[in-house]
């Protein structure tokens, strides 16, 4: 399908990779046209959705449910297809929280080579916001056949290994404030889950995800966003650059950023991220609130 | 042998188990519905209520002893957002299997009850650490409140 042409895309390096919820209620229907949503909760879409959007949830469909893995190409086939998904559709995710789970799907399709996935921008909150149409029916789309296609990790993927190679180049961690220094609330009694060191991949800087979302969880203008990842971090889109939080969720909604909307022609997502990083045995990790590097304590 | 539930919980895992997969999110979505709103004296308070840090959305609890000690009865009080129903769904199982029993039953409940529902493939393990949480705290209120040795 068409890009969304509305004016507010457009200074974006890649506009055609989100739709505004107008341009979403115009095209409701469509043929080739596929709406998913992609949420934490996994329940919010049985409590109302937009009309036609199909459901897809990060842990049960596109995880592997052995390996910690994502879905193989067989497995991704089978659930394209039984969603009624065809390799050629356009497909718009949308979710809660800013989209962050939305883009983990996006960037999980991304893995897969699906041409044409899109973001709603401002996901759920922004369509019901503006008092859009929902409904708790769910479609039951005729089944598509999707081709198996293997999965390809290594341009947008990145893993232990590639981040232990990758140091001394730009990383970017995610995740909150306390989460990058290392500090931890412990009490007796409140149980701590995740990881057993605290702190940071040596030379990442700290760049919480959601300095790329407005309050209305729309994305940033394209100044802001420059303002933030290139002035005050520095970043070149020639860079190298790999983004990581905990489990790779919310440095989806950033890869998303960086690669689409400013336009870094190598960003990796690193979705071991912290739960394998300070759990790992070995690896170097910084505390505190510099960035440091290998060997700093 | 596992250790038993207290009859009101035990109905409800019942009806859970007795589901196929698809309609026991139905039913969590019925219980998210089903939790009392917060009395207006605690919305006022909420301050006094305890953060779940265990859930992915954001939930207080207030659990109170009325009279405090071993002889009186539990109250749960949740207070979840409506964009959070899983979140609201176990706190709306624990408040309809827990609410108005004695301490003592409370604390009785084992630690794996949220494995029971039978929902861990349906919503994931790790969403399910969330009641893990919730239960944990309420017990911890509870033997607070009660006076019970822990």
């Amino acid at each position: 399908m068409d890009r969304d042409p509305d004016t507010t895309l457009s200074l974006y390096a890649h506009p055609e990779r989100l739709v505004t919820t107008a341009w979403l209620a115009e095209h409701l229907g469509e043929p080739g046209l596929v709406v998913l949503e992609s949420d934490e909760d996994v329940l919010l879409y049985e409590t109302g959705h937009v009309p036609g959007a199909l459901k897809i949830d990060w842990f049960t469909e596109l995880n592997d449910q052995v390996t910690r893995d994502y879905v193989d190409g067989a497995g991704f086939a089978a659930l394209m297809s039984a969603k009624g998904v065809s390799r050629d559709d356009t497909v718009v995710i949308y979710g809660d929280k800013s989209n962050w789970w939305a883009a983990y799907a996006l960037w999980v399709f991304g893995l897969f080579g699906h041409a044409d996935v899109r973001l709603l921008d401002g996901g759920r909150a922004a369509w019901l916001a503006e008092g859009r149409p929902t409904t708790t029916e769910t479609p039951r789309p005729a089944p598509s056949s999707y081709p198996v296609i293997e999965r390809d990790d290594a341009p947008i993927r990145a893993f232990k290994d590639d981040v232990l190679d990758h140091l001394g180049k730009p990383l970017v961690d995610v995740r909150s404030p306390q989460e990058y220094t290392g500090e931890r609330t412990h009490m007796p009694d409140y149980p701590q889950e995740g990881a057993l060191r605290g702190g940071h991949v040596p030379g990442a800087v700290s760049v919480p995800w959601a300095r790329a979302a407005r309050e209305d969880g729309r994305f940033r203008s394209r100044a802001e966003l420059e303002a933030i990842y290139l002035g005050e971090q520095g970043l070149s889109p020639s860079d190298d650059v790999i983004a990581y939080c905990r489990i790779g969720e919310r440095s989806s909604h950033t890869w998303f950023v960086l690669t689409y909307l400013l336009g870094f022609e190598h960003v990796r997502n690193y979705d071991g991220s912290w739960t394998e990083w300070g759990n790992a045995v070995r690896v170097p990790i910084v505390t505190g609130a510099e960035p440091g590097k290998a060997g700093d304590r | 042998m596992t250790v038993p539930l207290p009859e009101a919980l035990d109905e409800i895992v019942g009806d859970f188990q007795a589901m196929p997969e698809r309609q026991r999110l139905e039913l969590l979505l019925e219980f998210s519905q089903d939790l009392p709103a917060l009395p207006e004296r605690l919305a006022a308070h909420r301050e006094a209520m305890e953060p779940v840090v265990e859930c992915q959305s954001p939930l207080f609890l207030l659990v109170e002893v009325e009279p405090p000690g071993a002889s009186g009865v539990v109250r749960l009080h949740f207070d979840a957002p409506a964009e959070a129903p899983t979140t609201r769904g176990f706190a709306g199982i624990l408040h309809a299997g827990l609410d108005g029993l004695s301490p003592a039953e409370v604390l009785a409940v084992p630690d794996d009850m949220p494995q029971r529902l039978g929902l861990a493939t349906a919503i994931s393990p790790l969403r399910l650490n969330g009641m893990a949480g919730m239960l944990f705290r309420i017990k911890r209120q509870v033997r607070e409140k009660s006076g019970q040795p822990a």
